[in-house]
């Protein structure tokens, strides 16, 4: 299977993203004899890990104790200088393909995870072959959904998740990837305002095209719904699902999410030529939606009497684009939205609305965003994103306004959020090596994860099951 | 249960002038295991993907059983893409993990046992049903995938390079038991790989295609024996056919210094295309070491020899005149060297030159015009 068919009619950013290329296996295609690294980073450090050795069996002040998804094959989150890693032993042509994929969704400013890397020709110390290893960056303060439901959490949350699979479905599908392999496990989530928004991290069976057809958009939303309902029905059976969740509806959530955005980006509006105001009331709703239109298609009808108008290129990412060019910060969708209301608010509060906007929104980032951020403890740096905190602040500090019948100041309100909301953010080493080991119990291509029920040392030489199968 | 036929089906992606798949007509019998092989971008991925229904279809139609499924969405072609990558639940059984698929389309609860107790009997889980993933073994846990899929009893299975991502071990043990289990089962299957060994031992038929084009359709040893044409003779078979152009003189073929015979009927069915030239190819176990005066042999300089204890490998190349006809042009894919088996025993050394004499029933003749076989 090629990675990317007809690759010359892809978007040209996508086309050129990378140099590796999978290919079949025959006999031009050999494994390489040394150690090779293909990296689009430059980590020198990359070159002092132990490749030689299983990736299971990597030493553990090496590794980083973060939750990981359900994998068939091996993962672990590496330590490499400054950065952390996630490592996935796989085969060469899966590595290569996955990292061809990977690089071209990037270079389409799609969300998915950042690839580094893929390493072949790997021997261990007898000189026996290892599987190659795909090196990707973790996702900062990404969790994997099984993190999510491992604390308490709103009761909607899995409605949620929903919600932001299916807006990065739609957006994969719109710029012509095929999934092929939907699921929760395949993604990452980040915490986005009161939302979520997902990352595609596991592309294996994807396949980008210059269009889909709707057979193919159609199959990934089936397979889709059955995975969620499979993957939350495996919480319900770990306890770990509240009670009111019912699997099949929260499913089916995810087939009507989907269709309405998608109809939303795609559909044909007819209009009177007298309505034409019609066209900004779609442009202001996909607007909201979170969409920017960079082209819309407009054409008379054949009776002559009424305008045609289809969005042709849309663009995710208003409101955090707006927020970047204002403040440099780069953050996700919702959080840019809570951001930019309160830049508004702050402006209107210092009566400074005849001043432009860049100018104000200097100071906001001076006098309220900056020293707000810089009250995160220490501990939960890596936990929370400056701009979630941030949000999470104000819709406290709400919170108390409404209680204590007037405003609360900030500083106020962030030493609250401190004491009594962030805790709830840490994961604690009991709840991560439970999800590891849940994590590794669908591993089928590695030995030294298998937990075998006789204890009597598996091997895959002997396994009794070839005789199972030859009579 | 259902027969799987393409029927006059083409395929052209927008944009591109060329079909990916041009006018196949391909019959998957009821409870057949077609294997469709071929190399990168040869239109088989496209094949699969057209009957499973995420590819749409130009021209022609797809039929399973009595169905027209042409146009049908995937989830109405009752069919299963095995093994796209199923992941284990940690908190289900094993049984559950197997039935729940069956369990979101509504099925009743004595049913979706019934099934997952017949699924885990074939691939022996049954003494498992009630485990979770983590106390099983790797094999065990990929035998729950495939148990996923056989629950939903589909009419067809539809595997796309299924052991891709597995490593040589896994691979190995599985293929034995996808081909085993789909036995058992008697389902319909299509399964798609560029690996010849993968078709051989698998397939009850082989269908190899190329550049969008079905070159033959065949049980493996008749794809293997009988090749139809000079593509399919390079690339059925490891290590692959020697294959080479040489003029033909006299009636024989004219290999360097040497000639060998021709059946009569072959060069008789040689056109003006074909320039007074033929295309022959033997298998390496078809070829053995003849006597220096044979004179129905031909020479090859020995360049390098592998003992393999049950067997013996010659490379060597053909010696020739250096004239321009004369070029061994070599048509497969392997490298430029001639391969033939010997007895161990009696390997020549490095830098000799040795006759070898082709077996004459097992000589495979091609028209270099057509590329399409003569005897």
């Amino acid at each position: 299977m090629q990675a990317s068919s007809n690759i010359s009619q892809l978007d040209p950013r996508a086309a050129k993203a990378t140099s590796v290329t999978a290919e079949d296996e025959h006999d031009n295609s050999v494994e390489p004899q040394a150690l090779t690294i293909t990296a689009a980073s430059s980590n020198p450090k990359m070159f002092t890990l132990p490749w030689h050795q299983p990736l299971a069996t990597w030493p553990k002040d090496l590794l980083a104790n973060l939750p990981r998804g359900i994998s068939r094959h091996v993962v672990r989150f590496v330590h490499v200088g400054d950065d952390v890693y996630a490592m996935k032993e796989i085969t060469r042509q899966m590595a290569e393909r996955e990292y061809e994929i990977l690089r071209r969704v990037q270079k389409l400013e799609l969300p998915a995870v950042t690839p580094i890397a893929v390493v072949t020709g790997r021997h261990d110390r007898n000189g026996d072959p290892l599987e190659a290893i795909l090196v990707t960056k973790h996702l900062k303060f990404s969790l994997p959904y099984r993190a999510l439901f491992a604390r308490n959490l709103r009761p909607d949350t899995a409605e949620r998740l929903i919600d932001a699979l299916a807006v990065l479905m739609v957006r994969l599908h719109l710029s012509g990837f095929y999934w092929g392999d939907v699921s929760l496990s395949n993604v990452l989530f980040l915490r986005d305002a009161d939302a979520f928004s997902a990352w595609l991290v596991d592309a294996e069976t994807g396949d980008l095209q210059v269009n889909l057809t709707e057979g193919q958009r159609e199959y990934d939303i089936d397979l889709a719904r059955t995975n969620i309902i499979g993957e939350l029905m495996d919480l319900a059976s770990g306890q770990l699902l509240p009670g009111e969740v019912d699997e099949i509806e929260v499913g089916n959530r995810l087939v009507d999410r989907y269709h309405s955005l998608w109809s939303a980006l795609t559909d044909t509006d007819k209009f009177r030529p007298d309505e034409m105001w019609k066209i900004e009331k779609r442009v202001d709703k996909l607007n909201e939606l979170g969409f920017d239109v960079d082209e819309l298609e407009m054409k008379t009808a054949e009776d002559g009497k009424r305008v045609l108008v289809r969005p042709r290129v849309v663009d995710a990412g208003y409101a955090s684009r707006k927020l970047l060019r204002l403040t440099g910060l780069d953050v996700q969708e919702n959080q840019a939205r809570r951001l930019l209301n309160d830049l508004d608010a702050y402006r209107a509060s210092t009566w400074r609305e005849g001043e432009e906007l860049e100018i104000v929104a200097t100071d906001w980032m001076r006098e309220v965003f900056e020293p707000t951020v810089r009250m995160i403890p220490r501990e939960y740096r890596s936990q929370i994103e400056p701009a979630q905190f941030f949000h999470e602040v104000l819709t406290h500090r709400w919170y108390l306004a409404e209680q204590a019948g007037h405003d609360v100041p900030m500083a106020e309100a962030v030493k609250s959020y401190i004491r009594s909301v962030l805790p709830n953010y840490k994961l604690d080493k009991k709840d991560i090596d439970a999800l590891l080991e849940e994590a590794d119990a669908g591993v089928i291509d590695d030995e030294f994860s298998y937990n075998d029920p006789d204890d009597d040392g598996y091997d895959p030489d002997d396994d009794p099951d070839a005789a199972v199968w030859s009579h | 249960m259902a027969e799987v036929v393409f029927d006059h089906v083409t395929r052209i992606y927008p944009g591109n002038d060329k079909p990916s798949v041009d006018d196949l007509n391909l019959n998957i019998k009821d409870g057949e295991f077609l294997v469709l092989v071929g190399p990168s971008g040869c239109g088989k991925s496209t094949t699969l993907r057209m009957l499973a229904g995420l590819e749409e279809v130009n021209k022609g139609s797809i039929r399973i059983g009595d169905k027209d499924v042409t146009t049908m969405q995937p989830k109405d072609r009752d069919i299963a893409m095995v093994f796209q990558n199923y992941a284990l639940y940690p908190h289900m059984t094993v049984a559950d993990n197997m039935g729940f698929a069956l369990k979101i389309a509504g099925t009743p609860k004595e049913e979706i046992r019934k099934r997952v107790e017949e699924a885990a009997k074939i691939l022996d889980l049954t003494e498992y049903l009630d485990r979770k993933p983590k106390a099983l073994s790797g094999g065990q846990r990929q035998r729950v995938a495939m148990g996923r899929a056989i629950v939903r009893k589909p009419k067809v299975f539809l595997m796309d390079e299924p052991l891709s991502n597995l490593d040589a071990k896994l691979r190995v043990q599985t293929r034995t038991q996808i081909a085993a289990l789909q036995r058992q089962l008697g389902v319909t299957t299509l399964y798609v790989t560029h690996d010849q060994t993968e078709a051989l031992t698998m397939g009850d038929r082989i269908a190899v295609i190329k550049l969008g084009i079905l070159q033959q359709v065949g049980a493996p040893t008749e794809l293997y024996d009988r090749p139809a044409n000079v593509f399919v003779a390079g690339f059925i078979g490891s290590p692959s056919m020697n294959l080479n152009t040489h003029p033909v003189v006299n009636g024989k073929a004219k290999i360097g210094e040497d000639t060998i015979e021709l059946p009569t009927e072959a060069v008789k069915k040689l056109t003006a295309e074909d320039n007074n030239q033929i295309v022959v190819g033997f298998r390496p176990e078809d070829a053995d070491l003849a006597p220096a005066n044979d004179p129905n042999a031909f020479s090859l300089k020995v360049i390098n020899v592998e003992d393999l204890g049950s067997d013996g490998y010659i490379y060597g190349n053909i010696i020739t005149d250096g004239s321009a006809a004369e070029t061994a042009q070599v048509m497969s894919d392997q490298n430029k060297l001639t391969t033939v088996r010997v007895n161990p025993r009696v390997l020549p050394k490095v830098g000799d030159t040795v006759k070898i004499k082709i077996d004459p029933s097992k000589m495979h003749l091609f028209a270099p015009s057509t590329e399409l076989r003569l005897n």
